[in-house]
């Protein structure tokens, strides 16, 4: 007998029962569906954390000035300025896994437009910073080497500050903006950037050239750095090692003894991105076990159903024996009639696992990502989960005693 | 090939272990049918004539002797090639005619067919022919339950002969059925023993036996007689029982 007639025969014989076909099939749906839908929320949710960090910048180093410790009193770092321009400028020759450094210095500041002000943060930096936060702009002009040199007044805004000073959508390219009073000219208006991890809105600040920031809104040249040092790895994979490579740098410049604490601190974002998505692994894959677990009492419940139905049509065994059906065919009737379950059971939770990740991720504004693969796997399972459930129950069946099953009641 | 017997079974025994009983059902049979034949098995519940008819019928395999089905031995064949034979050589007949439930006459009459593996097409053609030989070709989409005995009855001589077997064993045919309905399904099957094909049937009736050429009657597992007598024509009563009706 032809697979397709056997399929035939199965799914008749399954449409007979269809109340029951489908609340044997339940346990497959809810098992399905559940790993569909958990496996595309935590996809998504890391997605999100990767694009989040995405934002901060791309492999990012930061270093930070070191702390002062004075009376038994340890400040925190940055409380004694300790990174001088010359290791900005080690830092970029020296170092050959770090791409890019830029020195990010910050003041607080009042911004005004003709008829609007707004406080926020002002930083001071080099076009190099732009880079290495994969920041472009939106509109106008990106910061050049010579806004820096020749000390230009000219300001680089972030989307927020637009808004809040000319107005959604306003294009104030070429406006004067006041910083602490002093006129500076709009050059550029960066691209959207969104939040970062904790929160804080990176559209809410306003960049201006190095020189420009430490004449007009710093005042006065200084030796430190009286901010922090941006730094951009080569690579991905090469941020653990640029960090050793700064380290070992920027301690052999202070002459730091060795054993001694070191006067700045790196922090790499990379890593803490990664240990980010360790955790929604983990909580993936928690969730992707509790839903196997559940597509295995399904198949249980198959088994179950099986055997009912082989007691049942005992005597249909025996009729069609006696007719010719040879054991071999008794067999792949009953396990194509399991497999159909399974796979019925398992398309059916694929459609409502995609409608439920949809649902929950567009009332908790989470990201949805589809995994084909998973989708894939999902079906493999359950058609697994069919044929080892569904063997048992039809090698009884092809086991049968055509004289017995004939006269089975 | 006329000088083979179509059923030859040599000295054939089958013991059923119950427990740690042994219950002998046949205790050496020897008998052959050749082919065209029509015969009758009688005897009292008990007296082996059914377990002769699965034997016969390769449901079930002798405990001792041989059985020589169209001259091949079957009775050492395993489960798949005692299948095969009850597909292409034999066709059954039940008191209880056995067919699907929820399954149309045509379905039914198909399943031999089916794991012949014919095609849907072939399937079609032979199982409508075969019930509209069997008077029931316009009922091919008809549902066991809404049809009497007497063509339940035929649906399943339909589904016996569909394949072509050499032989229908017909097991108790009219057991359940009502005499006139009874005299229908034996002409059917005269019909069919005048076409050619051998049936052996298995009746505890007189009135039943009285349509066979051959009467075999069984006892405790043993062969009691063997007679041949003149068959009773069923279409003759047939047409006599039609006629006697008010």
């Amino acid at each position: 007998m032809r697979l397709l007639q056997t399929l035939r025969v199965a799914i008749r014989a399954l449409l007979r029962n269809k109340l029951r076909s489908f609340l044997t099939t339940l346990g497959i749906i809810i098992g399905v569906s559940a790993v569909i839908a958990m496996v595309a929320i935590g996809e998504g949710a890391k997605a999100r954390v990767e694009e989040s960090f995405a934002s901060m910048g791309s492999n990012l180093l930061v270093v930070l000035p070191g702390s002062t410790t004075a009376g038994g009193q340890r400040g925190g770092f940055g409380s004694m300025p300790t990174l001088t321009w010359d290791d900005l400028k080690a830092i970029r020759t020296e170092v050959p896994t770090v791409r890019y450094a830029a020195a990010q210095l910050r003041s607080g500041a009042q911004l005004s437009s003709e008829d609007q002000n707004w406080g926020t943060s002002v930083y001071g930096t080099t076009p190099e910073y732009f880079l290495i936060r994969n920041w472009p702009v939106g509109i106008g002009s990106t910061m050049s080497d010579s806004d820096v040199e020749s000390g230009a007044k000219v300001v680089f805004l972030g989307q927020t500050v637009v808004e809040k000073l000319f107005g959604a959508s306003a294009d104030p390219v070429g406006q004067l903006v006041r910083i602490k009073n002093i006129p500076f000219e709009v050059r550029g208006v960066l691209a959207p950037k969104g939040q970062s991890p904790t929160g804080q809105d990176y559209d809410d600040a306003a960049f201006v050239p190095l020189k420009a920031f430490q004449t007009k809104i710093q005042g006065g040249l200084q030796q430190y750095i009286s901010g922090v040092i941006y730094e951009g790895a080569v690579s991905s994979s090469s941020t653990a090692r640029a960090e050793h490579q700064v380290t070992e740098l920027l301690r052999d410049r202070h002459h730091i003894r060795p054993g001694a604490d070191d006067d700045f601190s790196i922090r790499n974002l990379t890593e803490l991105a990664s240990a980010q998505e360790e955790g929604t692994k983990t909580l993936t894959t928690l969730l992707a076990s509790i839903a196997a677990v559940s597509l295995l009492v399904g198949g249980i419940g198959i088994m179950n159903i099986m055997l009912v139905s082989v007691t049942e049509r005992t005597r249909e065994i025996g009729v069609r024996m006696a007719v010719g059906a040879n054991p071999g065919n008794i067999l792949a009737q009953f396990l194509v009639e399991a497999l159909t379950l399974a796979i019925a059971g398992g398309v059916v939770g694929i459609v409502l696992g995609l409608l439920a990740a949809h649902h929950l991720a567009a009332r908790f504004g989470w990201p949805v990502l589809i995994r084909p693969d998973i989708i894939a796997v999902a079906v493999a399972f359950s058609a697994l989960v069919g044929i080892v459930f569904g063997l048992y129950p039809a090698r009884k069946a092809s086991l049968l005693d055509p004289i017995e099953a004939l006269r089975f009641e | 090939m006329a000088d083979v017997p179509l059923i030859a079974l040599q000295d054939v025994t089958k013991t059923y272990h119950m427990g740690d009983v042994d219950v002998p059902a046949l205790r050496g049979v020897s008998l052959t049918v050749d082919e065209g034949e029509s015969v009758a098995v009688m005897g009292a519940s008990g007296s082996g004539k059914s377990t002769l008819m699965n034997i016969v019928g390769c449901l079930d395999r002798p405990t001792t002797g041989r059985y020589l089905l169209a001259g091949e031995d079957v009775s050492t064949l395993d489960r798949y090639a005692l299948a095969r034979k009850r597909n292409r050589t034999l066709g059954f007949v039940f008191q209880s005619f056995n067919l699907l439930a929820r399954t149309s006459a045509l379905e039914n009459v198909e399943l031999p067919l089916l794991y012949a593996g014919m095609s849907t097409r072939e399937r079609h053609e032979r199982a409508s022919a075969a019930l509209a030989r069997v008077g029931l070709g316009d009922r091919l989409h008809h549902h066991p339950n809404q049809m009497s005995g007497g063509q339940q009855q035929r649906v399943a001589i339909a589904r016996a002969l569909v394949a072509s077997p050499k032989v229908i064993l017909a097991d108790e045919p009219t057991g359940n059925l009502d005499s006139q309905t009874s005299v229908e399904v034996m002409t059917i099957l005269q019909e069919l023993r005048d076409a050619g094909i051998t049936i052996v049937l298995v009746t505890h009736e007189p009135d039943i036996a009285r349509y066979a050429a051959r009467v075999v009657t069984m006892r405790d597992g043993r062969l009691q007689s063997d007679r041949r007598q003149e068959a009773l024509q069923a279409s003759g009563v047939a047409a006599e029982t039609a006629g006697s009706l008010p």
